[in-house]
């Protein structure tokens, strides 16, 4: 038996924390998983938290058919392996009900379609929580984010509205219709997540180690070489090594040239870095303020 | 120590934001593309000087009216220690913001403008760390490339802080004075050697040192019991563990304990992180605790020494914090989320109004709003477990939530 608890970093404290009030305050909470590293750590921190019981709630993917064959791959293996419920939920079927128009041109992403499919799917499971991996180190508008952020029945976000958090209090009540987005690794760093993975020594999917893959290069991003994207005729395809720091779709997720091939380099590598790591979003790019919109619609 | 969150306050031009973005720049902290976009608004604008109060201003209304306006986490870390800056507006319309960012902030950071010294302002954000009970405060007398490093400056500034001081209540609080430029980076980050008469730590110094002890107030073990974890599988039948985090002190593997409300008696039998056995659950973790005997116990229940009862109520009066555009009037009822324990609460007597700049308390009061500060009793549908906020920062507040809205509309610190 080990001496005390003291040397447990705070974060994942807190985190664990947040997943024992999720499970408490709501009837119906999901998790949602992207088969990203933020994800599969929430994962994670979720079995720590209701050990020896199973993970309380389902796991969904909202799956736009362009993500990386590997990171499906990762999800149908994972959720086997630890025996949880996962619910899918496919943009190609919104877009087929009209719902949703598939975007065109240069820039092409499905990332946006997203939204309607994961409100969809929200309004037909009841969810009243819906658990993600978002950090507020990622972006600016995600620095203002809540613990506990609660959604209309239109699944939007007023930043000018939100319930102050005090203490370690989380004010989960709600009306019917509306739900929740809960974000227990809100405190977390990028080089917090990736140590995370390294000391637990959880499982990602290759994609976030260098690998041989064949590209383009467009407005000084990595982009890949790939069905789903867009690529003019005078873009050249090379073949680099490359990782990823974070995994979207295959047409908003640009690489960094890295020869990190195990969870060691890429931490080190994480360390030096001078890019953010939402400096290779793509769909960020577009404007400064491209987050903050995308959340007031319901953009997870 | 992994962790250290530190609540920052100043008025609209105190250089808050610049000081943060100080910070980041000279911690190496800010990405290059960043700096990019900092260099490239700073220029567009047609400045001279990077103006890192880019770097934190977040959301596009703020933006564009050049102030903060919410509470922002701002992330960096050091070989030493890993900091979150609760980044809260100095405006006096948010009062409610610099509560909610002191409330989760174990020090804190005082601005004041060298050229315009202590205003009330700054009596106002000294009232809240100190209402708050911060442990650690650094008055950041910033600007300082202005008044030409005067060291007189710097002195009357600190004599009149001092003055302000005398009024506080919480006495214990450690308070460090420091001169800054946060336009230069000096004494930030960095040592300058503008101000060859100040002999302390920069302000990352300061906070590099700070230990646990320097930070967190010793006190009595609370275990608010957030979630029963009851497996029903055949390697574990029987196991009902009782799944929450420990406040204010240890508990270990032995201890005699009593359930609340039921005051039953038990001896903790196990304490689990995960899979992992330990013989003491630390302050602060969220463990999963099993006992020795079988007796019910629900969310919202607490766990506690034999000898270390806090005080069981259906009544308190506490300091409130007002945080809604709605007012708060006797008789009008609201839950009072405790802890993960709610219960509903009545408005009993508002006694006075506490003016938060220390210019004294306003007795004639027919209710509260927006950021209002008032002493205030409640009557409850049923008992709590409460210790008093200067002996428990966690187990002596509480939040209030509307029973129409489901907003949370303010916060209490028990008397």
């Amino acid at each position: 038996m080990s001496q005390d608890t003291s040397h447990i970093n705070a974060l994942e404290n807190e985190a664990i924390y947040i997943f024992r009030e999720v499970a408490a305050q709501f009837e119906r909470p999901v998790l949602l998983f992207s088969g990203g590293k933020d994800s599969i750590t929430l994962v994670r921190l979720a079995q720590k938290a209701f050990w020896p019981a199973k993970i309380p709630f389902p796991l969904m993917h909202i799956d736009t058919g362009h993500n990386f064959p590997e990171t499906i791959e990762f999800r149908d293996r994972l959720v086997e392996e630890l025996g949880l419920e996962l619910i899918v939920r496919n943009v190609q079927d919104s877009i087929d009900q009209g719902k949703v128009k598939e975007e065109s041109g240069r820039y092409s992403s499905r990332n946006s379609l997203q939204t309607t499919t994961l409100l969809d799917a929200i309004e037909e499971f009841k969810f009243d929580a819906c658990v993600g991996g978002a950090r507020r180190d990622e972006e600016k508008a995600r620095a203002k984010e809540r613990i506990f952020s609660v959604r209309d029945d239109f699944g939007q976000w007023d930043e000018r509205n939100q319930r102050p958090e005090l203490f370690d209090m989380l004010n989960g009540q709600i009306e019917l219709g509306q739900n929740v987005r809960v974000f227990p690794i809100s405190n977390w760093t990028e080089l917090d997540v990736w140590s995370y993975i390294k000391e637990e020594e959880i499982e990602i999917p290759s994609i976030y180690f260098a690998h041989k893959r064949k590209v383009f290069l467009r407005d000084g991003l990595i982009w890949s070489h790939s069905d789903y994207v867009y690529q003019e005729d005078d873009e050249e395809v090379l073949e680099r090594m490359v990782r990823f720091r974070t995994v979207g779709d295959m047409s908003c997720t640009a690489a960094v040239f890295s020869d990190a091939t195990d969870i060691e380099s890429v931490v080190e590598e994480i360390r030096d870095s001078s890019i953010s790591e939402r400096g290779a979003r793509i769909d960020d790019k577009r404007s400064e303020a491209a987050m903050e919109k995308r959340k007031q619609q319901g953009y997870f | 120590m992994d962790v250290l969150k530190i609540a920052t306050a100043g008025s609209v031009d105190d250089g808050k934001s610049t000081l943060i973005g100080r910070i980041l720049y000279d911690t190496k902290s800010l990405t290059s593309d960043k700096l990019e976009a900092i260099e490239k608004t700073s220029k567009s604008k047609g400045y001279d000087y990077l103006d890192f109060s880019l770097a934190t201003d977040g959301l596009v209304a703020e933006r564009e009216q050049g102030i903060t306006i919410d509470v922002a986490h701002i992330y960096f870390s050091t070989a030493k220690k890993s900091y979150i800056i609760a980044d809260t507006p100095g405006h006096v319309e948010y009062t409610r913001n610099m509560v909610t960012g002191a409330s989760t902030s174990q020090a804190a950071i005082i601005l004041i403008d060298a050229r315009k010294g202590v205003i009330e302002q700054t009596n106002r954000h000294f009232f809240i760390n100190n209402l708050l009970r911060i442990k650690d405060v650094v008055v950041a007398i910033n600007k300082m490339d202005l008044v030409d490093y005067s060291e007189e400056t710097y002195n009357a500034i600190k004599a009149d802080f001092q003055e302000l001081m005398a009024k506080r209540d919480y006495q214990d609080q450690k308070i460090t004075f420091i001169p800054v430029s946060a336009l230069k980076g000096d004494n930030v980050v960095n040592k300058t050697d503008k101000t060859p008469w100040y002999t302390g730590p920069t302000l990352l110094e300061h906070f590099e040192a700070l230990d646990r002890k320097d930070i967190f107030n010793v006190g009595t073990p609370r275990f608010p019991v957030q979630y029963v974890i009851r497996p029903k599988t055949e390697d574990f039948h029987d196991f009902r563990g009782f799944a929450g985090k420990v406040y204010g002190g240890e508990l270990s593997v032995g201890d005699e304990v009593v359930a609340l409300p039921s005051q039953t008696k038990s001896k903790i039998k196990e304490i689990y992180f995960h899979d992992k056995k330990y013989q003491t659950a630390s302050r602060r973790s969220s463990v999963t605790i099993t006992l020795e005997d079988e007796i019910n116990i629900s969310r919202g229940d607490m766990l506690v020494k034999v000898d270390e009862m806090p005080t069981i109520e259906k009544q308190f009066t506490a300091t409130i914090s007002w945080m809604d555009s709605n007012k708060l009037t006797t008789g009008k009822k609201y839950v009072v989320q405790h802890g993960v324990n709610k219960v509903l609460a009545k408005v009993d007597n508002i006694h006075h109004k506490i003016n938060p700049d220390y210019s004294g308390i306003d007795t004639d009061v027919d209710g509260l709003g927006m950021n209002d500060i008032a002493q205030v009793t409640f009557k409850l549908n049923k008992p709590i477990f409460y210790d008093k906020f200067k002996d428990h920062r966690t187990n002596g507040s509480f939040i209030l939530i509307d029973t129409q809205t489901n907003s949370t509309v303010g916060a209490g610190f028990i008397s």
